[in-house]
């Protein structure tokens, strides 16, 4: 499913980081196109 | 090694309502889009009255009068049940309402910069004057003949783009931009950064009120908050540390800012820790003021859902550290937590740096510390939010390390989550919940031997300033004191550095033993 | 869900379309995470941000939602510890809603 997809992060300094994220799909063989980290505090 | 020690802690509050309402940054950026908004329009019918913000549990723990134990045995939602027998003021510290501050600002303005009306000013003028520990302040007189009438408040604010500020629903007076051009200087960073310096100096004078450290004897002083001052040419150029120890009449010290996101105190714990240790300084003060920008940063989803703007605190503190006496907590500067530039972004490649890499050194188990103070965001402001209870997910990522390591049993992940956790009480002021907040009440369990030892654990968002994609931490653990003071020094053995020592050859042996 | 990031997103969406284009969330908890997918599939709930209104179909996924497409040994550097954390059930059942 994620392969050869273009994929945008949404990642949570309180959940999962973009970064972390960004690992996986790239492992799953999609592309990453834009990631970012939200932070509510 | 003679550790340096945790030898007094300071805490203040301010209430600021009003300036949640025109400098939070998220009102500002709405006033910009559309000043005609729902949330601008309903806003003001959640703001807390100053009464309301004192007996909010969280504000009485983060000034001393409760403890974070307390705190959690008085139900929620903590605003619709004070604390009984809550104050003003606290064992370590105060909580000042928006009038007096508007006050304070002035005083400990140098440009002329904040102007207040002059039935306003006269009032917080007597009040001041009755102030306990700002009755004395250099500069007090800034109070007496420089008001100006609301109709000058009014064109400044109308025509010459000055910040209002408002008390009593009433305009009071304003701050005026430093440069007609420079945004570095715009009255809108001018009135971030007189706050925060105003709640710096006011965390500051109560340390050297409530403690023995007199003014000239403070060496250093390391500020840590997240605001930048400057101009255009060096917009992060600084010194508010220098800045705020004038006004506290520590003439003797001199002092630099720190800065890494909301891990600035953690960091500059550790920096005074080895201003001291190495001799350097004897009498180091980390102090951080607290933020405009983030009064009512959630404030939208608190409107949305009935609650008060409960982000209506700036929040402040200032540690000193000196050199052992024998008896005040020490800082393990041999066991400083640090998230590496190389450690990976995943939480666990972050906890691990921070908070199980510096207790292997030391060989101790996570559940050797008896209490982990990780980011203390008060959990009403932040579940609303969308962040959920943050402490809590770091004492379960804490926890779960553990069970990853083994030290503990999967089963066992909440009861231990209990033992070494405590509820958020702090404001989401960015920096000021990272650990900070719990260093007064870990001194006072350490000394009443409560506990033996704490992990203070701060965590930054670097990636905010769009330099990096990096994430920031370091922790440090304060511990009881063996009592022996400096002397160790010349004691041949040190039974910690043995401690370490074995540590080490044991997980080499073990190393070895796998393969 | 961000201001700024709603403006990136739809951005994403006009250049790459529904199709190619997921949005991976990593949110903390299940209300949030559940706005952000709706925000970026029927618009955003809220009319804060610039897609307020603006109905993109785009499916969005929490990475929890995703390990078996991730391989074993990243997914347990990266993400595994805090499945111990976080409510993954919750979090799972909230964003999927939106993808109906």
């Amino acid at each position: 499913m994620l392969k050869g997809k273009k994929i945008a992060i949404l990642g949570d300094r309180d959940g999962i980081p973009g970064p972390a994220i960004e690992e996986c799909v790239k492992a799953a063989q999609a592309e990453v196109v834009f990631s970012t980290t939200e932070c509510f505090v | 090694m003679s550790f340096p020690v945790v030898k007094g802690t300071a805490y203040a509050l301010v209430h600021a309502g009003s300036m949640l309402l025109y400098q939070g940054s998220t009102q500002m950026t709405e006033r910009l889009k559309n000043a005609q908004s729902d949330h601008l329009r309903e806003l003001p019918a959640h703001l807390r009255k100053y009464e309301d913000a004192v007996g909010y549990p969280p504000n009485q723990a983060y000034i001393g009068n409760i403890t974070p134990d307390e705190l959690k045995e008085i139900p929620r939602p903590w605003h619709e049940n004070p604390a009984a027998g809550a104050g003003r003021d606290g064992k370590y510290g105060e909580i000042m309402p928006e009038d007096e501050f508007f006050g304070l600002m002035k005083i400990v303005d140098s440009f002329d910069l904040v102007m207040l009306e002059e039935a306003f000013q006269d009032a917080v003028k007597e009040k001041l004057q009755a102030h306990q520990i700002l009755k004395d302040i250099r500069d007090i007189n800034k109070l007496e003949g420089t008001a100006c009438s609301a109709a000058e408040i009014q064109t400044l604010v109308a025509e010459h783009g000055a910040q209002p500020l408002y008390s009593g629903g009433k305009p009071a007076g304003c701050v005026k931009k430093a440069h007609e051009f420079d945004e570095a200087l715009s009255s809108e960073v001018m009135l971030g950064n007189l706050a925060n310096k105003a709640s710096a100096v006011l965390a500051l004078r109560l340390l050297l009120a409530k403690t023995d450290l007199r003014p000239e004897e403070v060496d250093y002083i390391v500020e840590c908050s997240e605001e930048a001052c400057g101009d255009m040419n060096q917009r992060g150029g600084g010194n508010f540390a220098k800045a705020i120890g004038e006004m506290c009449g520590c003439i003797n010290a001199t002092g630099s800012d720190t800065r890494s996101f909301c891990a600035g105190p953690a960091h500059s714990l550790v920096e005074a820790a080895a201003l001291v240790q190495s001799g350097i300084y004897s009498n180091v003060v980390v102090v951080g003021g607290g933020s405009t920008a983030k009064l009512g940063m959630n404030s939208r989803d608190h409107v949305k859902k009935g609650l008060p703007a409960l982000e209506d605190m700036l929040g402040a503190f200032a540690v000193h550290i000196s050199a052992n006496d024998g008896a005040s907590p020490v800082i393990r500067t041999d066991a400083i937590g640090r998230h590496r530039i190389g450690s990976g972004a995943s939480p666990q490649a972050v906890m691990t740096a921070i908070v199980t890499d510096p207790l292997d050194k030391i060989g101790y188990k996570i559940t050797d510390i008896d209490r982990y103070a990780p980011e203390l965001q008060n959990p009403e402001i932040t579940e609303p939010a969308g962040a959920g209870n943050v402490p809590l997910a770091n004492y379960k990522m804490i926890s779960a390390l553990a069970v990853k390591r083994g030290d503990l049993q999967k089963a066992d992940l909440m009861k231990a989550v209990d033992s070494f956790g405590m509820p958020g009480f702090a404001p989401t002021q960015g920096h000021i919940p990272s650990g900070a907040p719990f260093i007064g009440h870990a001194r006072e369990m350490i000394l009443e031997g409560k506990i033996e030892r704490a992990m203070i654990i701060g965590k930054g968002s670097l990636f905010l300033g769009r330099l990096t994609n990096l994430f920031d931490g370091v922790s440090l653990i304060i511990e009881k004191n063996s009592g022996r003071g400096a002397d160790t020094e010349d004691a041949g053995f040190d039974e910690e550095q043995a401690r370490g020592m074995i540590a080490e050859a044991l997980r080499d042996f073990a190393k070895a033993f796998k393969g | 869900m961000d201001l700024e990031n709603q403006a990136r997103i739809k951005e994403l969406h006009d250049k790459y379309g529904s199709e190619d284009l997921i949005v991976v969330l990593g949110g903390a908890e299940a209300e949030a995470s559940g706005l952000a997918a709706e925000t970026v599939a029927t618009g955003d709930p809220t009319f804060a941000g610039p897609l307020s209104g603006v109905p993109l179909g785009l499916k969005a996924y929490h990475i929890f939602e995703l390990k078996e497409e991730v391989p074993a040994e990243v997914y347990e550097e990266q993400i595994s510890m805090m499945e111990m954390v976080l409510d993954v059930d919750e979090i799972i059942n909230e964003v999927k809603t939106y993808r109906q």
